[in-house]
């Protein structure tokens, strides 16, 4: 054996095991048990774009989770200032980091501010100047605490979005966090896709307000502590919709975060799905009270600024569980009840990219993809055979040991194989012979000028080197740029691409040198083909 | 030996006058293409412009015509319509501006034909939807990402070579991507994501053959120190010819297994690279050589001036 072949082969051995071992899991549908111990269990996972599926940018709008963090402090404060019989005009945020309290009285003003002091160390206390003769402080929430506030608020929603997937039922979703107030969701093989997203995108704040009696929705001016909204109705038979308008109090008695439970029930009556909740122990004495307090008066079920219903409180309702009911159909009942169990998001979100590819359409691309790619490698096998003869055959095995590494290593990394990954593999099938046809130009030049066979492998070895060095890192370079910038499919065809490239460098400089060193060490070989 | 070509004595360098105008004409109309797509004249893929996509598939062919007056009975105003190639599938773009919400297109849109056409059976086969911030980053992205890999070209072959060589590698390399874009300007293509990625991949793919050329003329340098630059360039490009056109054609055939059988996602993108493939070729030996042979000249006449030698070229 010549010198030096041997280590040679060990490393090309060993890393047609290996990536037959890694391989494995992706090949098998369901590993033994077994195998599960050491051996690797990462797979070469499918694309969206070739399993078919959805992939959703979200962006939380994270500005409206910090006002609505100073809302609550407002509520706080009037309640607050009430209880100690500290009279106020006005308690509203004025500006997205600030609260205002206005005052008609020096005296009162020292007193709202002191206790203001105690009670928010975390924000700053500017006094300010009113009109007429009135006295104000605000509450303005420091710059570093806004940023933390939005900062959670994206992960809450993350949490809360993972748990409503969860409990959607999606097999292997992706849910991540991308920059500062995105999040990436992928749900690959979803069957509903509009179902999914818009139980994903749904806020899905509830909330119990007081229906005020005796004013017109229509009449236009609506007195301030009030507002108007609107209840859907969907005729059954027709699928018509209307809406009815409705002006409740803008305080919320009760609201969805004080829940326990939320579960699909169906009316014995009228067949009707309804969405049955339980309070937690603060709920239930909540709406005991508040129940108690109101019968006879309409008390509004409202949901994202939609009233879901406003029936009238008959008795006094204790035990803590309450219904809601409206046009539900079962599925839009479940989803219901699905958004409650997993809670409100602490922000809006917005729905900024969404590509949702077919089950069939995903299907047809994988077909044709491995169609293309095998027909490929047939052509450029074909070509280099006939052109090169034993040597184009020694190529063509160098261009099948690149493909198995580069399966292998994917598999290894767990990479997705995406439509344009496949694509990338086919390249790289043809620039994978590139290196051999190169180097095998140069010894065909070293020939012509009379050199023996093995003398002119070495030259043209060495002297192919550099140039197949130069041309990898230059595609080397672009596929990183690629990988940088690429997201999905690019992603994948940037990561098949750099991977390719590397492992080609291996197997045309290593792997099929070994060959020919083998066919020519004795060095009494006259003539080589190619 | 089975050879493609045998030994050639083309004077390559000699029809530079010509290949010059032919490349100037090139990349005259990418960049023509360029500023199209910044106008918005261009054929846009919502990846860049924001909007929305929605693939359909019929039961039966349906006329555009049809098509046309379903979705404006639908209410929706604005819309670009795309027949894709196989089977009775159709492409429907709306505008960022149209006012449907981000994840309510798969409902409207296929509603708006299944009530035109009684009994039509409607599937959605994808849906794209891209907001307008995505859109934008995405531009952006797209700007940077091919900056970043022609400085990262320009700098290795300065290295590896001298900086003459990275200026023709590079000029090479932005000839090359202005033809595809010129190609998929004159052919009505989409410019989307994906062209974008067979752009950069052809951007790297395509210096393999330059730098064969380049190596050839630096070791032809070193060896004949005497004879004339342009003698010397054209020995080069002949002695590596086959083997510039070898390897092309290997990923020439890969790729065109891609473009006949790949279907239809990737069918514009396995075009891209068969431009880029054959440009590729053209411009190791038409654009990158002469003009590092350009930029010699002028350096030799430089020191020439300064020493009182004749020029050899």
């Amino acid at each position: 054996m010549p010198k030096g072949a041997g280590w040679r082969i060990a490393l090309i051995a060993a890393f047609i095991v290996l990536s037959c071992i890694y391989l494995v899991p992706t090949l098998t549908p369901k590993l033994p048990d077994w195998w599960k111990g050491m051996l690797p269990k990462d797979k070469i996972h499918l694309g969206l774009d070739l399993q078919g599926g959805t992939h959703l940018v979200l962006e939380v709008e994270t500005a409206k989770a910090v006002e609505g963090t100073l809302d609550l402090v407002a509520t706080d404060l009037e309640d607050t200032l009430n209880s100690k019989n500290l009279r106020f005009k006005r308690i509203s945020r004025t500006a997205s980091d600030k609260v205002a309290i206005v005052m008609y009285e020096k005296d009162t003003a020292a007193a709202v501010q002191k206790l203001v002091k105690e009670k928010y160390r975390d924000y700053e206390i500017i006094p300010t100047v009113e009109e007429g003769g009135m006295v104000g402080v605000a509450l303005r929430m420091k710059e570093q605490d806004i940023q933390d506030r939005k900062d959670k608020a994206v992960a809450q929603a993350l949490e809360t979005i993972r748990n409503r997937i969860d409990q959607f039922g999606v097999s292997e979703p992706v849910i991540a966090r991308q920059g500062v107030n995105q999040i990436v969701v992928q749900l690959p093989g979803i069957k509903d896709p509009q179902r999914a997203i818009a139980l994903i995108g749904r806020t899905a704040r509830l909330e119990f307000k007081m229906v005020k009696e005796g004013v017109s929705p229509t009449g236009g001016a609506v007195p301030e502590d009030s507002e108007v909204l609107f209840e859907k109705h969907t005729d059954p038979a027709t699928g018509a919709t209307s809406e009815t308008p409705l002006v409740v109090y803008k305080k919320a008695l009760i609201t969805g975060d004080l829940l326990t439970d939320a579960q699909v029930r169906i009316d014995s009556q009228f067949n009707q799905p309804y969405v049955g909740i339980e309070f937690n122990s603060l709920g239930a004495r909540l709406f005991d009270q508040v129940t108690a307090a109101n019968v006879g008066k309409r008390f509004a079920i409202v949901l994202d600024s939609n009233v879901y219903s406003a029936p009238v409180i008959r008795e006094r309702i204790s035990g803590g569980s309450a219904q809601i009911s409206g046009n539900f159909t079962e599925k839009t009942a479940s989803d219901l009840a699905i958004v409650l169990r997993a809670g409100a998001l602490p922000a809006p979100v917005k729905i900024i990219q969404n590509v949702t590819v077919g089950a069939s359409l995903g299907k047809d691309s994988i077909d044709k993809g491995l169609m293309a790619g095998a027909i490929g490698v047939a052509l450029v096998i074909a070509f280099m055979a006939i052109y090169y003869k034993l040597s184009g055959m020694v190529a063509n095995l160098g261009m099948v040991l690149n493909i198995l590494y580069l399966m292998g290593a994917m598999s290894a990394l767990g990479a997705t194989l995406t439509l344009p990954g496949i694509a990338a593999i086919v390249l790289l099938v043809g620039m994978s012979v590139d290196s051999n046809v190169i180097i095998f130009e140069r010894i065909r030049e070293e020939l012509r000028l009379g050199k023996s066979p093995k003398s002119a492998l070495e030259a043209g070895y060495d002297k192919a080197f550099l140039t197949i060095m130069d041309s990898h890192v230059t595609a080397l370079i672009t596929a990183a740029v690629l990988f940088q910038f690429g997201t999905g499919p690019v992603k994948g065809f940037a990561v098949s691409l750099s991977l390719g490239i590397m492992i080609n460098l291996f197997t045309s400089l290593m792997g099929t040198k070994v060959i020919f060193d083998l066919f020519l060490h004795k060095g009494n070989v006259k003539k080589m083909s190619i | 030996m089975m050879e493609l070509l045998g030994k050639t004595n083309f004077d390559f360098i000699g029809k530079r006058n010509i290949s010059f105008v032919i490349s100037a004409i090139i990349s005259i109309i990418g960049i023509i293409a360029i500023i199209q797509m910044f106008r918005g004249a261009a054929n846009m893929g919502i990846d860049f412009t924001g909007g929305t996509s929605v693939q359909l598939k019929f039961d039966k062919p349906l006329a555009l015509a049809d098509a046309r007056k379903a979705l404006h009975s639908g209410g929706i105003a604005e819309f670009e319509l795309q027949e894709v190639k196989e089977g009775n599938k159709l492409l429907v773009k709306l505008p960022r501006k149209s006012a449907l919400a981000v994840g309510k297109a798969a409902e409207i849109v296929p509603a708006a034909f299944a009530k035109a056409q009684a009994g039509l059976q409607v599937t959605v086969e994808s849906t794209t939807e891209i907001g307008p911030s995505i859109g934008d980053k995405l531009r952006k992205d797209t700007i940077i990402a091919v900056a970043i890999s022609m400085l990262g070209i320009i700098c290795y072959i300065a290295w590896r070579f001298d900086f003459k060589f990275g200026i023709g590698a590079v000029v090479a390399t932005l000839h090359d991507v202005l033809a595809m874009f010129a190609a998929y300007y004159l052919f009505g293509k989409e410019f989307n994501l994906l062209f974008i990625t067979a752009v950069l991949t052809i951007a790297g793919y395509s210096l393999t053959d330059t730098v064969v050329v380049f190596d050839r003329i630096r070791e032809n340098l070193h060896k004949d120190l005497k004879g004339s630059l342009h003698k010397i360039f054209n020995t080069s490009i002949n002695e590596v010819l086959s083997r510039s056109i070898i390897t092309s054609l290997t990923t020439f055939l890969a790729a065109i297994a891609l473009f006949v059988w790949g279907g239809e996602v990737i069918h514009d993108f396995s075009f891209a690279l068969l431009v880029g493939i054959i440009v590729g070729v053209y411009s190791s030996v038409f654009v990158a050589s002469p003009v590092v042979l350009l930029l010699e000249q002028r350096a030799m006449n430089k020191q020439d001036a300064v020493t009182g030698q004749p020029v050899k070229a």
